[in-house]
């Protein structure tokens, strides 16, 4: 961090657009200012209006610092009646141009110095900043223990999920444990219910020692309450971080 | 430069003086926190005037109640592009706080520091003169945890994290000194009408 230089805004192009679920989109921003990021942090996006009106939002970065240089996806919910989100969903077009500027944040982020074991928990769209940090992982062929409890209400919800059984499957020391909170129908693997302490002490069954990092990301209510959950389950309040995306 | 295809949501120019650049309207009440939401009985609950390392007087929640409370009604500004109008609250002003402790303010810095071990660092003259308060009472009821409950600093011309959470101290400090958000990434004034989210913004 350097502290007297401004994070300047950038124009980035969108390049293409990848539909995860009904609602959710991974959007494919190429930089024309060139960044890294680490794990876990976000950009702040700005849409200026024809009368110079602006509206700013705040989106992680899904891709994994070593993705693909220069360019950064950001996956967007479409939230029904939203100023931005459909914005992204219905407006925006591969070639447009938007302003961002980032990476943005200095505590919801993992590095490998920083060890594990690490649990994540992600709730809906809250799982992007996650998934940054298992790609890195991946991608480094770290041995960190790391585990992702991810919750969703329908199999169909869940973003990433063909990536995420497959890192899991790889048995390299990444544990994929999911539940859907509203599937009607039984899902080979997944949980049926609310994130609760027994959960996350199954999430957890495979670490050698406490996880040392927890990061929780998702809505206020479900970071609320997958944090009680967490200290339920005996893991100390002081590892945990979290990043709340309002609702 | 403008944006193809936005025109952002309907504005209505009645409200839009009061809104920062930037910032979007909401009725809701989002939560911004770093860590979990920690719990503090006011029964335990205890908050300090410190000066330096030195605590120079100490509150507990019957003897904070016994200061004279004062009501605000003030607009907030949370650094992630909510700003949220005419919210009310109640509490103790800082210049009571100062006032009973006999003291004038000693140094231009503060650090609020809270239960959960985080701090922001505000210059004193902000939290001077009817600027601020350490609030109770959010819209005629307790404020609950998940707020800052059962007190938070309230500092509502600044960004919303200068207003720290479960605070319980107050820190008179020689020097500038950053507190845990500004130390990762967050401006050290945070003023949102001059746009200072991030370390570096002018
Ligand atoms: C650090 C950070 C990272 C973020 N990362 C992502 C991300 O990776 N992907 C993503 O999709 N979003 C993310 N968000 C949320 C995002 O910034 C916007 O808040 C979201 O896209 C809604 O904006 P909008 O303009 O469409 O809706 P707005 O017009 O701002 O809001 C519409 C209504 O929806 C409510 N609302 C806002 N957020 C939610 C929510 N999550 N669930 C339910 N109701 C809500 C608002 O209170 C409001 O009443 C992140 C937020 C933060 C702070």
């Amino acid at each position: 961090m350097t502290p007297t230089t401004p994070l300047l805004w950038q124009t980035a192009t969108l390049e293409r657009v990848v539909p995860q679920t009904a609602r959710v989109s991974s959007f494919f921003f190429r930089l024309s200012q060139p960044f890294r990021h680490v794990a876990g942090q976000h950009v702040d996006v700005r849409l200026t209006a024809p009368d110079g009106y602006v509206a700013q939002r705040g989106y992680s970065i899904g891709s994994g610092p070593e993705s693909e240089p220069g360019v950064i996806e950001l996956c967007i919910e479409e939230l029904e009646g939203g100023e931005v989100s459909p914005f992204f969903h219905e407006v925006a077009k591969p070639g447009d141009e938007i302003e961002l500027r980032g990476p943005l944040g200095g505590h919801f982020i993992w590095t490998e110095p920083m060890g594990g074991p690490v649990l994540l928990i992600a709730g809906g769209s809250g799982v992007v900043p996650l998934m940054a940090m298992a790609r890195h992982r991946a991608a480094l062929g770290s041995q960190v223990p790391m585990a992702l409890l991810y919750s969703a209400r329908v199999w169909d919800e869940l973003i990433f999920r063909e990536e995420l059984l497959q890192l899991h499957g790889a048995r390299n020391g990444f544990d994929l444990v999911l539940t859907l909170t509203r599937d009607a129908e039984k899902r080979e693997g997944a949980r049926g219910r609310r994130i609760d302490s027994a959960m996350v002490m199954e999430a957890i069954d495979q670490f050698p020692e406490p996880p040392k990092l927890v990061y929780l990301c998702g809505s206020n209510a479900f970071v609320a309450a997958a944090s009680d959950a967490v200290i339920a389950a005996g893991i100390a309040e002081t590892a945990i971080r979290t990043e709340r995306y309002g609702g | 430069m403008a944006t193809r295809g936005f025109f952002g949501k309907q504005r209505d120019p009645a409200l839009e003086a009061r809104i920062p650049p930037g910032q979007a309207l909401t009725e809701d009440f989002p939560v911004l926190s770093a860590g979990p939401t920690p719990r503090v009985e006011t029964s335990s609950w205890k908050f300090t005037l410190k000066v330096g390392p030195r605590a120079v007087k100490a509150w507990t929640w019957d003897e904070f109640h016994a200061l004279p409370q004062t009501k605000l009604t003030r607009d907030i500004h949370c650094v992630t592009t909510w700003s949220k109008l005419d919210t009310h609250w109640q509490g103790v002003m800082v210049d009571d706080l100062l006032g009973d402790a006999g003291i004038e303010p000693p140094t231009g810095f503060t650090l609020a520091h809270s239960y959960d071990g985080y701090s922001t660092n505000v210059p004193t003259p902000d939290l001077v003169g009817g600027k601020a308060m350490v609030a109770t009472i959010y819209d005629g009821l307790p404020l609950t945890p998940d707020h800052g409950g059962p007190a938070r600093l309230l500092v509502p011309h600044l960004y919303f994290w200068k207003s720290a959470k479960w605070v319980n101290a107050l820190q008179f400090t020689e020097r500038d000194e950053l507190g845990f958000w500004e130390l990762r990434g967050y401006h050290a004034y945070g003023d949102p009408w001059r746009e200072q989210r991030y370390t570096g913004d002018p």
